[in-house]
């Protein structure tokens, strides 16, 4: 009669990332009172190991699959995998902050804490099967994110950061949560599947989708747009990026944009996907806007974070081009193209975050002049994350796009594939006159070059071997995409 | 007995967000902008009562709850940065908040 130990221990595997990471988040709250400020390191190592802990919950969700607390979360191969991406880009913005905050003297435990919190809120979104939920998580990850942009707090550009991203980011939340509402009137419910069933019994009585239900749509569109940076609501992201802390940058570019796109494919492929793709043209329309965007104001930056900034608008863009395939294989597309992003562009933010030394005085391209003579490692590095964003074969990169095009294309979405190959012709002018200056410029006198500390030399490691392994054995992970693309339907 | 139509208060949500919108885009004051978006946040709450009366169900108003509180831990942070500027910058105004540019 009373069935409360084994749902509950159910309940709790599938959500035991986000437990774990929240009871590590809240153990270095409390613990940060008590540390000297000399050994606050110790409560970064702590947070790695939360991070860590993490990717073991996602262990137990893997071994107990299924709907947990009344079905509001998911926990199937398409939330597993979305979980490892954006904890393993957890890990390696732990891993690459610690020397930053030492240089910044900033190193605080709440700033650990908040890492921890922020990614427990994008598990929570890659794993929404509910909309209320999928708001919950956003804003989770989205308040530990205001915060930790404006963590160096006596820097006039950090605040600047904080408060654009705040004051955008609480109006975008806005629209999404209007957009939920409207959803919720014309379907009776929130849960992503049964807005599918109620979506397709509309279709079936009246032969279409309520107005008010395509609004809903349309509303959340610009919400969570807003978080994975597509056009027209990308103005504050350069913004925002450049005036971050580096490793916050970092995990900017990567976590948020992974989960919430998982949540957008939820809501756009199974709530959406019965009625028709009517969303087609809108994500079209964005797609092109976005990587024009992206990718023209990249090549008149002289600042590389900021350059990068718009770079990450640009792939935001591929990804969009994946997503209007409205396909298992443009899901899978998109979800590997995720995962290759995150090593690249969190590799790329740490190496910027090394050079730009004390006060991230060091951002402009003129710096990075005979990078390639001084740190020979650190060059190479940086160039393989460069190439890897631009596209270059043997790189995760490349194979993300390809998949992504390859998908479009299978669905006859030609004109936005060939839009999308002219953008990335034009993206090398950007990424490859960095590495020329790399390599080819006469380094500036004054400038003594600081030793990579092993923490982040681990991290740099990591991220370059993901990117190689992403680009030459690709098989394992596309295939773990395939399956997680073909779970997020299943009841 | 005569009962206020659903619809009213969906119109009146609208407006309401609406309103929210405008003085979002047009006030300059970061206090003023905190306020427009915390009557964006209540025209929501106010469309999800009255989609739950209209369903008859009791989810609607639940998410008022959840809204309420996110928007407080919202304004809790925004407040603490709107502070951080005041002490660095000595302004409010939104404009003059302004290092960062294309």
């Amino acid at each position: 009669m009373t069935p409360f130990p084994s749902e509950q221990i159910e309940n709790f595997h599938r959500l035991a990332p986000e437990i774990i990471l929240c009871a590590f988040g809240i153990v270095i709250m409390v613990a940060d009172a008590f540390v000297q400020a000399a050994h606050k390191r110790a409560l970064g190592w702590l947070a790695f190991i939360g991070a860590l802990g993490g990717l073991l919950g996602v262990h137990f969700m893997a071994h107990d699959p299924g709907n947990a607390y009344s079905n509001l979360i998911r926990a199937d191969s398409f939330s597993i995998f979305v979980h490892l991406v954006v904890m393993g880009a957890a890990a390696l913005a732990i891993l690459g902050s610690f020397n930053y905050l030492d240089e910044e003297n900033i190193q605080r435990g709440e700033y650990y804490a908040l890492v921890l919190f922020a990614t427990a809120g994008m598990g929570i979104l890659a794993g929404a099967n509910e909309l209320v939920t999928a708001f919950i998580g956003l804003e989770m990850s989205s308040i530990s994110t205001y915060v930790l942009a404006g963590f160096r707090r006596k820097a006039i550009k950090s605040n600047e950061a904080s408060l654009k991203y705040f004051v955008l980011g609480s109006f975008a939340t806005a629209f999404f949560l209007y957009g939920i509402a409207m959803v919720y009137g014309a379907t009776g419910t929130t849960r992503i599947d049964l807005i599918a069933d109620a979506l397709q019994k509309m279709m079936a009585d009246q032969g279409q989708v309520a107005s008010l239900a395509i609004l809903g749509l349309a509303l959340m569109f610009v919400g969570l747009g807003f978080k994975v940076v597509v056009a027209p609501f990308q103005v504050y992201a350069p913004d925002v990026y450049e005036g971050s802390p580096t490793p916050v940058t970092a995990l900017l570019a990567s976590g948020p944009k992974a989960a919430t796109f998982a949540v957008m494919l939820r809501i756009f492929y199974v709530s959406f996907g019965t009625a028709g793709n009517f969303w087609f043209w809108a994500v079209w329309i964005s797609a092109v806007l976005t990587m024009i965007v992206g990718n023209f104001a990249a090549l008149v930056q002289t600042n590389v974070k900021r350059m990068l900034a718009y770079s990450s608008i640009a792939h935001a863009g591929y990804i969009l081009v994946a997503f209007a395939a409205g396909t298992d294989i443009g899901i899978a597309a998109v979800l590997f193209y995720l995962a290759a992003y995150a090593l690249m562009k969190i590799g790329a933010f740490l190496v910027i975050a090394h050079l730009g030394q004390p006060g991230e005085k060091r951002l402009e391209i003129t710096d990075y002049a005979g990078l390639g003579g001084r740190q020979p490692v650190l060059a190479i590095c940086f160039s393989l994350f460069l190439l890897s964003l631009l596209g270059l074969p043997a790189t995760g990169g490349f194979l993300g796009k390809l998949f992504a095009f390859q998908a479009a294309l299978d669905s006859k979405v030609v004109w936005l594939v060939v839009i999308a190959a002219i953008n990335s012709v034009i993206g090398a002018y950007y990424y490859l006159r960095v590495i020329v200056a790399m390599y080819f410029w006469e380094p500036s006198k004054e400038y003594l070059p600081s030793k990579v500390a092993p923490t982040l030399a681990f991290a740099l490691a990591i991220a370059a071997v993901g990117t190689l392994y992403l680009g030459i054995f690709p098989a394992r992970v596309l295939e773990l995409a395939k399956v997680a693309a073909d779970s997020i339907y299943l009841r | 007995m005569s009962v206020v139509p659903v619809s009213y208060y969906l119109v009146l949500s609208a407006i309401l967000f609406g309103l929210g919108v405008v003085a979002f885009v047009f006030k300059r004051n970061i206090i003023t902008i905190l306020m427009a978006i915390e009557l964006m946040l209540n025209a929501v709450n106010l469309a999800f009562v009255a989609f739950a009366r209209a369903w008859a169900q009791l989810d609607g108003l639940v998410f008022v709850f959840f809204v309420i509180v996110v928007a407080a831990a919202e304004a809790a942070v925004g407040l603490a940065i709107v502070i951080r500027i005041y002490q660095n910058r000595q302004t409010l105004n939104i404009e003059r908040v302004n290092l960062l540019k294309f």
